[in-house]
């Protein structure tokens, strides 16, 4: 059963404060899923320890990075069912794993984080391994674009 | 860092992987262990040489993209361990 929507709201927040998109129906993961150049990460968010300590700081410590994806949006595990099974559908071979982010370049994906590379760090670990595909994969930003403030995954708690 | 509840031990919460000393290898989250096992959640488990895959490469395949679990919930006995690592770190 999911839990309140009052409860996960922060958590829904932490991620869309980030410039992340809450695809929220079957219908809005299969808009984003059907626009496959560039780079784009899907999060699959949830309400576990791991998701609060590690995974949504860690996300949003990552987009920070002067490198990243196109498009980043989240699915909640536990709470928006059908999106969640719509966008796990997408990736059949691969068991459900919450919390746990997908990163796919020109619609295939290249990259996967499960819930068990995630549990048992911290927030900066999980953001070094992004940012890592994020500058194996995605474009560097524009020379004229204005630069992105530097990123301290040491000492940022980025909330 | 795991998640710590009372009362439970240091992997309680954590993916891992229980090898034996027999042709079996676990994967499941640690609900709890002792002197007496482990008990496993949501686990799968492997046999050595099923689907033509030891349990080596079941392991790493396990470590990049996780398990499809088999069991709700399983117990191990101590005498049946060989092994208990975090697949994390596999």
């Amino acid at each position: 059963m999911p839990y309140s929507p009052l409860l996960v709201k922060p958590m829904r927040e932490e991620l869309t404060s980030a410039g992340v998109k809450e695809l929220l129906s079957p219908l809005d993961v299969d808009a984003f899923m059907s626009e496959r150049s560039g780079t784009a990460m899907l999060v699959v968010n949830s309400v576990c320890g791991c998701a609060a300590g590690m995974a949504r700081p860690g996300v949003r410590l990552a987009l920070r990075h002067a490198h990243r994806p196109d498009r980043v949006a989240s699915v909640f595990a536990g709470q928006d069912l059908e999106a969640t099974a719509r966008a796990r559908g997408y990736f059949p071979d691969i068991p459900p794993s919450s919390p746990s982010i997908a990163f796919m370049k020109d619609g295939e994906l290249v990259y996967f984080m499960p819930r068990h590379r995630i549990e048992g760090r911290d927030a900066e670990a999980v953001a070094r391994e992004l940012m890592a595909v994020f500058e194996e994969h995605c474009a560097a930003p524009e020379a004229a674009a204005s630069p992105a403030p530097p990123v301290n995954v040491a000492g940022s708690t980025a909330h | 860092m795991g998640t710590f509840h009372r009362n439970k031990s240091a992997l309680h919460g954590i993916t891992v992987v229980v090898d034996t000393t027999g042709p079996e290898v676990f994967v499941g989250r640690c609900d709890d262990e002792d002197e007496r096992g482990i008990v496993l959640d949501d686990a799968d488990v492997h046999r050595d040489g099923d689907g033509g895959r030891s349990k080596q490469q079941y392991v790493e395949r396990a470590a990049r993209f996780g398990v499809w679990k088999k069991h709700d919930r399983l117990f191990i006995p101590r005498e049946r361990v060989a092994s208990v690592r975090r697949l994390g770190e596999v």
